[in-house]
C-alpha cells in the first residue's frame, strides 16, 4: 500500500484549466465563447452568496442533503477488520450523486439566460437526475443516451420520457457513453446561443471538470463533520468508483490536503484489464485528448479510441477526468480495478448483508473494499461512497445471475 | 518550392488571376487506400486550387454525419496517419503547386508524437495543418515544431468569434484564416452569407491573411455565392457523400469538384465587387 503524500495544489486547475500536464480545453473554437462565458459565469456565481445560498436550499429541500454517513456494522463484522461507513449519495432524490452537479448546473443555466438543456448520459443516472432539473426550471432538455444502454438501463429511459425529457439515441460508434457525449458536443456546437450543456462526470473541457467537482465536493465535505461528530477523527481510507470520476472526487477533493486520508478509486475491470474489454483507463490506459481534455484513455497505437466494456453502464467510458489523471501521477490517490463478477458478488452481498442494493457502479467500490477492509485493523475507519442505487440494475442483474447459473445458452 | 510559400502563392495567383479558389477536402482512405489517393491525385485536375486531406479519427466531435461515414469507411480500409502520409508524398509527386492541408483532431497526432509529425508530414510535402480541437489556447505544442519545418497551423474563426477572441485567434494565424460559416457541424445548414460576408468584411480590417469560407457549403450554387466573399470555399462534407454513394467514386468525384469549380467561376472576381458593396453597408451601420 502506497503512503499517501499531501499535495499543496487543492486549488488547481490553474487559469488554462490544467491539473498539472492534464486537463486544457481541446475543443473547435466555436465552443470556445461559451466555456470562457461559462467560466466567467461561474467565478461571478461563486462570489454571490445569493447563488450559493439558493444551492443550499435546493439541496437540502429539494435532494435531501446531507445525506447520512452510514456504520454497515453487518458488513464490518463479515469482513472482520476495519470499520465501514457508507455515505449514502444513493438516498438522494433521483438515486444518486448525480443531482448534486445538476442542480449547480442549472442555477448556472438559469443566469446565463439558457433556456434549453442537453446531457449525455451511460447508465441514465445523469440523465435522470437533468430531466429533473430541466423539469424544475421549466426548461427543455434533450439526453443522448447511446442505444447499446438504453437497452441494458429501460428503467430511466422511461423516467427521463416521464419527466418530460427527450431522450435521443445514439447509433454512432460503440452506442456508449462515449458517443452520447460526442453527439451532445455536436448539439452544442450547433445551439451555442441558446443552450447549456449539462455535463455529468469531473471531464470535458474547462471549465467543466472543476465546476462538476466544485459542485460534487458536497460529499466530501460533509463526510468530513459527519465523521467528527461520529468518530471525533477522520476516515483512514476513501473509497469510490471511477467512471469519469464526479463521485470520487466529490469525496476525496475535501480531503486531498489531509495527509493521513488515503484515497482509493475504482475503475470498471470488465473482464480483466490484460485484455482489451475493460473500461479502467488509469490502470491500463495511456495518455491522450478526448472530448476536450488531457487525460488517460483507451486508445490504440494510432490514438483511435478503443470502446471499452463494463457491465456498468455508467462506467463504461474509456477516459477519465483530467483531475484524476493528476491524482494517479501525483500519486495522491491510488487506483484499482474490479471486474464484472466481482462487482456483481460484491452486489448481492451489500442486499443481504445490508439491506441496500447498490447501483452497479458502487457494486464495483465496495468490491475493492471487501478486499481492503479484512487486511486493516478494526481501529480503522473506511467510508464508501454509495453513489447510486441499484433500482435501475434489477433487471440486468437477473439477466446476468441466470448466466451465471446457466439457465441460458 | 516551400511550404508555406506554397499557400501564399497559391493565394497569389487567386488575387492575380482575380477568382476565388476551390478547396477540395477529401478523407484519406475513403472507400479505400488505394481509390483515395487516386481521387486525391485528380482534384487539382478537376479544379481544385488547394486540397485538404482528412485523417481519421474515431472521435470526429466536430462533424456532421458525412465526414463521419467517410472517415469510417476509411478507419475500416485500415487508414492510419504514416499512410496518410505516404498519400501526401505520392499526391506531391503530381501536384507540385497546389498546398494540401492536413487535416483532423488532436488525439492521432498526439498519438504519434507532435514533433515527428511536424517532421514527417513536412517531409511528405504538406503545407498546413488544422487541428479542428486545437484552438489557439491549445495549439502552441503543434505549432512551434510545424513552425520550425515552415509548415502552417491554420486556425479557424467562426461566426461567434467576438473582438477579443478575433484578437487571439489572429495574434499567431498564419498561412490563410478558415472562416466557419455556420455554428456547427460540418455539413451543417447552408451559412447566412450575408451575416458571414460582414463578419468577414470585419475580420479583413483586422487582418492582412486570405481567408477559406467552409462548413455548410454543398452546392455549386452556394460555391458561387460563398466564392463572392473569400478567396477560397472549401467543400468536404458534400464530396465525401458523393464518394460514399457512388457505384464509381473516383468518376463521380471528379465530375462533383468540376461541377463546383464552374459555380465558382461564376461568380468571376466577384469578391472584389462583393467586398466593396459589403464596405459600404459596413460604413452605414
Amino acid at each position: 500500500m502506497t503512503t499517501p503524500r499531501p499535495i499543496s495544489n487543492a486549488a488547481l486547475p490553474d487559469a488554462d484549466g490544467r491539473f498539472g500536464t492534464f486537463g486544457g480545453r481541446f475543443v473547435a473554437e466555436t465552443l470556445m465563447p461559451p466555456l470562457l462565458a461559462l467560466e466567467e459565469a461561474y467565478r461571478e456565481a461563486r462570489e454571490d452568496p445569493d447563488f450559493q445560498a439558493e444551492l443550499d436550499s435546493l439541496l437540502q429541500d429539494y435532494a435531501g442533503r446531507p445525506s447520512p454517513l452510514y456504520y454497515a456494522k453487518r458488513l464490518t463484522d463479515h469482513c472482520g477488520g476495519a470499520k465501514i461507513y457508507f455515505k449514502r449519495d444513493e438516498l438522494n432524490h433521483t438515486g444518486s450523486h448525480k443531482i448534486n452537479a445538476c442542480l449547480g448546473q442549472i442555477l448556472l443555466a438559469k443566469r446565463m439566460g439558457k433556456k434549453r438543456v442537453i446531457a449525455e448520459t451511460g447508465a441514465g443516472q445523469h440523465g435522470v437526475a437533468a430531466a429533473t432539473v430541466a423539469a424544475r426550471f421549466a426548461m427543455r432538455c434533450l439526453v443522448y443516451m447511446g442505444a447499446k444502454d438504453i437497452a441494458r438501463q429501460k428503467p430511466n429511459l422511461f423516467r427521463m420520457r416521464l419527466l418530460g425529457a427527450e431522450v435521443q439515441p445514439v447509433r454512432s460508434g460503440g452506442q456508449g457513453l462515449k458517443d452520447a457525449m460526442n453527439e451532445a458536443l455536436r448539439d452544442w456546437v450547433s445551439h451555442v446561443e441558446d443552450t447549456f450543456y449539462i455535463i455529468g462526470t469531473a471531464a470535458g473541457p474547462h471549465p467543466y471538470p472543476r465546476i462538476v467537482r466544485d459542485f460534487q465536493s458536497v460529499i466530501g465535505r460533509e463526510v468530513k463533520a459527519q465523521m467528527m461528530e461520529k468518530e471525533g477523527r477522520l476516515p483512514d481510507l476513501l473509497i469510490a468508483c471511477v467512471g469519469g470520476g464526479s463521485n470520487a472526487l466529490g469525496l476525496f477533493h475535501p480531503f486531498l490536503e489531509e495527509e493521513g486520508v488515503e484515497l482509493c478509486g475504482v475503475e470498471a475491470g470488465g473482464r480483466g484489464v490484460k485484455g482489451l474489454d475493460h473500461a479502467a483507463p488509469l490502470n491500463a490506459g495511456s495518455v491522450g485528448i478526448l472530448h476536450g481534455s488531457r487525460s488517460y484513455l483507451l486508445q490504440d497505437e494510432e490514438g483511435q479510441i478503443r470502446d471499452g466494456h463494463s457491465v456498468s453502464a455508467g462506467l463504461d467510458y474509456p477516459g477519465v477526468g483530467p483531475e484524476h489523471a493528476f491524482l494517479k501521477e501525483s500519486a495522491r490517490a491510488r487506483y484499482a480495478a474490479i471486474e464484472d463478477g466481482e462487482a456483481l458478488q460484491a452486489f448481492q452481498l451489500c442486499a443481504k448483508l445490508e439491506g441496500i442494493l447498490p447501483a452497479f457502479e458502487p457494486a464495483h467500490a465496495l468490491a475493492q473494499l471487501l478486499k481492503e477492509a479484512p487486511k486493516l485493523p478494526k481501529t480503522r475507519l473506511i467510508v464508501m461512497n454509495m453513489c447510486g442505487r441499484g433500482d435501475k440494475d434489477v433487471f440486468q442483474a437477473a439477466k446476468l445471475l441466470k448466466m451465471d447459473i446457466g439457465d441460458e445458452g | 518550392m516551400s511550404r508555406q510559400t506554397r499557400i501564399a502563392s497559391a493565394f497569389a495567383r487567386l488575387k492575380e488571376e482575380r477568382r476565388a479558389g476551390l478547396a477540395a477536402f477529401v478523407m484519406a482512405g475513403d472507400p479505400d487506400m488505394e481509390a483515395s489517393a487516386r481521387i486525391l491525385e485528380s482534384l487539382p485536375r478537376a479544379g481544385a486550387d488547394m486540397v485538404e486531406l482528412g485523417m481519421a479519427f474515431s472521435d470526429p466531435m466536430a462533424d456532421g454525419p458525412a465526414i463521419q461515414a467517410s472517415g469510417e469507411r476509411a478507419r475500416r480500409a485500415g487508414a492510419s496517419l504514416k499512410k496518410t502520409l505516404e498519400m501526401t508524398s505520392r499526391f506531391r509527386k503530381s501536384a507540385p503547386e497546389t498546398p494540401l492541408i492536413l487535416m483532423g483532431y488532436a488525439n492521432p497526432v498526439h498519438r504519434y508524437g507532435m514533433e515527428g509529425f511536424a517532421r514527417d508530414a513536412a517531409k511528405a510535402g504538406a503545407d498546413g495543418v488544422i487541428i479542428v480541437d486545437m484552438p489557439p489556447e491549445e495549439d502552441a505544442p503543434l505549432r512551434r515544431p510545424l513552425a520550425r519545418e515552415g509548415l502552417a497551423m491554420i486556425r479557424l474563426a467562426a461566426p461567434n468569434s467576438d473582438e477579443a477572441r478575433l484578437s487571439r485567434i489572429l495574434e499567431k494565424a498564419e498561412g490563410f484564416l478558415y472562416y466557419v460559416a455556420i455554428t456547427g457541424v460540418t455539413g451543417g445548414p447552408p451559412p447566412n452569407m450575408k451575416k458571414v460576408a460582414r463578419h468577414m468584411a470585419a475580420i479583413r480590417k483586422r487582418s492582412p491573411l486570405p481567408m477559406a469560407l467552409g462548413f455548410g457549403v454543398k452546392t455549386a450554387a452556394q460555391a458561387e455565392e460563398a466564392a463572392r466573399h473569400a478567396e477560397m470555399v472549401v467543400v468536404g462534407s458534400a464530396i465525401a457523400q458523393k464518394i460514399g454513394g457512388a457505384s464509381d467514386p473516383e468518376t463521380e468525384a471528379f465530375a462533383f469538384v468540376r461541377e463546383l469549380k464552374k459555380g465558382i467561376e461564376r461568380a468571376g472576381g466577384g469578391r472584389r465587387a462583393a467586398l466593396a458593396d459589403d464596405e459600404k453597408e459596413m460604413r452605414k451601420t
